[in-house]
């Protein structure tokens, strides 16, 4: 009896300690600066189509501070891959380029069903945890696909158990003028940087950056 | 040769083709010097015939790698709802009339078309519309699109990161 009362104690000890860690790593994301010691190595989560064409607008601008570069796709899009390198061949051309392509399999296809979304999502982790912590990047940058989900989360995960500050940088895509996309809702609490782009939306999520239009 | 562009995307839009193709609209378009219809008709079902609609010259395709080509050549772009489609045509500086598919209900992709609208970027119809807009429409109302900002992303970022 007393060892299934320790056994419980040592569980909840465990998880007030992994909240209060959560907390910790959420509450404290503003003030890591990972910039001062060196490149930033960044992990640029492309989801398809559109989103693949937003995140590269957005890369456009980062200099070459941002290294390496690491890309994520999901196995089953086509078209990005040749978008990422044309547009890596063309910025970072004289400079020795430092970026990767990485696949996992894609966390939702568009109109699939919220419990089948679960299930292939919790697949979807299976690939990203080995992932990012073999990558170790400093951030997480990613603008609405499915597939930034568990990738983030695994980049939270690094951070509670203090292997790694992974800070999470989340664009809403522009499409997106009154409400939050479904991965917008679920990122925005353990998101670093927020950022949205119409004012309607700061109005409705105080803690969002509002930077006018960036895409 | 004025042009008219119409781009459904990767959906189908048959109503909008339909429409902009009947012989009333056909003469409104003709009325207001437009002389060639080029149609990107994508998964509809009709494609219409180069020779189905006298007046002006029409092209019709389902799809192309880049529809840019397209879009520079036209003098005015009507477009369904899409977010790719609307940005594409203002990132050109086009003027842009968007039709609304009024059998899709509640389509988040609809949020940034009236939007657009609102800060009088685009024209806005419906396809029981389509006629009567291009007939009484303006185009001098319409203000330029500049394009999105990611310099100041990337600023936000540098100071947020302590980037040198």
């Amino acid at each position: 009896m007393a060892f299934l009362v320790g056994v419980v104690f040592a569980l909840l000890l465990l998880c007030l300690s992994f909240i209060i860690r959560l907390y910790h790593v959420v509450k404290t994301g503003s003030s890591y600066k990972p910039g001062t010691r060196g490149p930033v190595a960044v992990l640029i989560v492309a989801g398809s189509g559109g989103h693949t064409t937003e995140i590269l607008r957005l890369m456009e601008c980062l200099s070459a501070a941002y290294t390496p570069r690491h890309y994520v796709i999901a196995d089953t899009d086509g078209m990005s891959q040749e978008k990422i390198c044309t547009f890596e061949r063309s910025k970072h051309s004289d400079s020795e380029s430092q970026f990767t392509i990485c696949r996992i399999p894609r966390s939702r296809e568009v109109h699939q069903s919220w419990s089948s979304s679960v299930i292939s999502t919790l697949d979807a982790l299976r690939y990203s945890l080995p992932l990012v912590f073999r990558l170790r990047p400093d951030m997480v940058l990613c603008n609405g696909p499915g597939t930034c989900i568990p990738l983030c989360v695994t980049g939270l995960l690094l951070g509670i158990l203090g292997l790694k500050k992974v800070s999470i940088v989340y664009v809403e895509s522009i499409c997106r003028v009154e409400t939050l996309s479904l991965t917008g809702k679920i990122l925005y609490p353990i998101a670093d940087y927020f950022f949205v782009q119409w004012s309607s939306l700061r109005d409705k999520y105080p803690k969002s950056i509002f930077l006018g239009r960036i895409v | 040769m004025n042009t008219v562009f119409v781009t459904v995307g990767t959906t189908s839009f048959d109503d909008l083709i339909e429409g902009i193709t009947c012989p009333e609209t056909v003469q409104v378009l003709k009325a207001r010097g437009y002389e060639r219809l080029v149609l990107q008709a994508g998964r509809g079902s009709i494609l219409p015939a180069a020779d189905s609609c006298p007046h002006v010259r029409l092209e019709a395709y389902r799809f192309k790698d880049s529809i840019a080509e397209d879009i520079r050549q036209a003098d005015l772009v009507i477009s369904h709802a899409g977010a790719g489609s609307c940005l594409e045509a203002l990132g050109a500086g086009k003027p842009l009339l968007v039709v609304v598919n009024d059998k899709l209900m509640n389509n988040h992709q609809l949020e940034m078309a009236r939007q657009l609208h609102k800060d009088s970027h685009l024209l806005y119809c419906t396809c029981s519309t389509l006629t009567e807009t291009l007939r009484t429409m303006d185009l001098s109302v319409l203000q330029p699109f500049l394009p999105g900002q990611p310099k100041n992303f990337a600023n936000f970022l540098d100071k947020a990161f302590g980037v040198q």
